[in-house]
């Protein structure tokens, strides 16, 4: 069994927000490329359910409720007791069974295959994905800008 | 062999199986002196099944959970905490409490309501050895002439039924089956 606190917390951090994040037919493309199918119980079967958004206007202004999304999860033990949890954004129960086998699947011996076939490959797609949106609205920016008037002559 | 973890024996099917207890914990507390199976949980060391149940069913972040004595252990704590999420606070402030009734007591430490919301009160979850159908005589709603049933100590039931419609109700869990006494339940001494 993985000693789950040896684990970077930042690393899982990482790997859960990408999982959650990644569009659901993408991770599962690349959930059947990889193969492997471990045993596993649940600890948790997994249900949707609402969760309430918050934001802070500029990052640093005071909390509002931006709005509610829908959020599934699920936790898991693989057949040697490692628990794995999912939460993933949208109503897709299988989506969220994948995340949290892969989560299970990086506090083992599997981590650097799963990492290799799995979290690269969707960390380029959901990056591709960001730039190709960022710059479509880069190309749509209008720059305004102030004649001088002579005013302060 | 299936792997054991803290969090572990959760319900498998929940919206059912947490219908079923809740049809269950219904049935008890309207009619106190029957007793019920119940359920469907496995909890760790220190809660019986039908006390495991309960939580899972009743509680959710929205009801704080006092651990009482043997309850109050890491594992439960996680445990319940994993499955409901319920705060874990002092019997002052608790919406349920669980524990043998020598952990419990003094009674006088939980919340009665007040006369304008009577429903802010503490339900106390009282584990037992055995739940007997014999001993104190139990009268008023939900039963016929009269119900008996084996109570750890009936002068503190009664000041506790003296003050409806204020106080607090009890279910008493043994393994898997269940009773209740609600505050409603005028409660006499055998003989």
């Amino acid at each position: 069994m993985a000693e789950q606190t040896k684990i970077a917390t930042g690393d899982r951090r990482a790997w859960l927000g990408l999982l959650a994040r990644a569009p659901a037919e993408a991770l599962a493309a690349l959930w059947s490329d990889y193969g492997a199918r471990p045993e596993f119980q649940w600890l948790r079967t997994p249900e949707i359910g609402g969760v309430m958004v918050r934001g802070r206007a500029g990052g640093t202004g005071a909390p509002f409720n931006l709005g509610e999304m829908a959020v599934t999860r699920c936790a898991l033990v693989l057949a040697d007791g490692t628990e794995g949890h999912g939460y993933v954004q949208g109503r897709d129960k299988t989506h969220a069974e994948t995340a949290a086998l892969i989560d299970a699947l990086m506090q083992t011996g599997h981590a650097d295959a799963v990492r290799a076939k799995i979290l690269e490959p969707l960390t380029r797609q959901v990056q591709a994905a960001r730039s190709a949106r960022a710059a479509k609205a880069a190309a749509t920016k209008v720059e305004f800008f102030t004649m001088v008037r002579g005013e302060d002559q | 062999m299936t792997p054991q973890t803290r969090f572990s024996g959760g319900f498998t099917d929940a919206p059912v199986q947490a219908a079923h207890a809740f049809r269950a914990a219904m049935t008890v507390m309207a009619r106190p002196g029957e007793k019920r199976q119940l359920v469907g949980a496995t909890p760790p060391d220190g809660l019986s099944i039908a006390a495991g149940t309960l939580l899972l069913t009743l509680c959710d972040p929205d009801t704080s959970v006092h651990l009482a004595g043997a309850a109050d252990s890491p594992a439960v704590r996680q445990w319940l905490t994993f499955h409901t999420g319920a705060p874990l606070v002092p019997a002052a402030q608790a919406d349920f409490a669980v524990g043998f009734w020598q952990d419990l007591v003094p009674l006088d430490q939980y919340r009665i309501g007040t006369p304008e919301y009577p429903d802010r009160s503490a339900t106390l979850i009282v584990e037992c050895g055995a739940l007997d159908l014999s001993g104190a005589v139990l009268r008023g709603p939900g039963i016929r002439d009269a119900a008996r049933l084996a109570v750890p100590d009936v002068a503190a039931l009664q000041s506790n039924s003296d003050l409806y419609p204020l106080g607090c109700d009890f279910f008493f869990t043994s393994g898997d089956t269940v009773a209740a006494l609600p505050r409603s339940t005028r409660i006499q001494p055998e003989g």
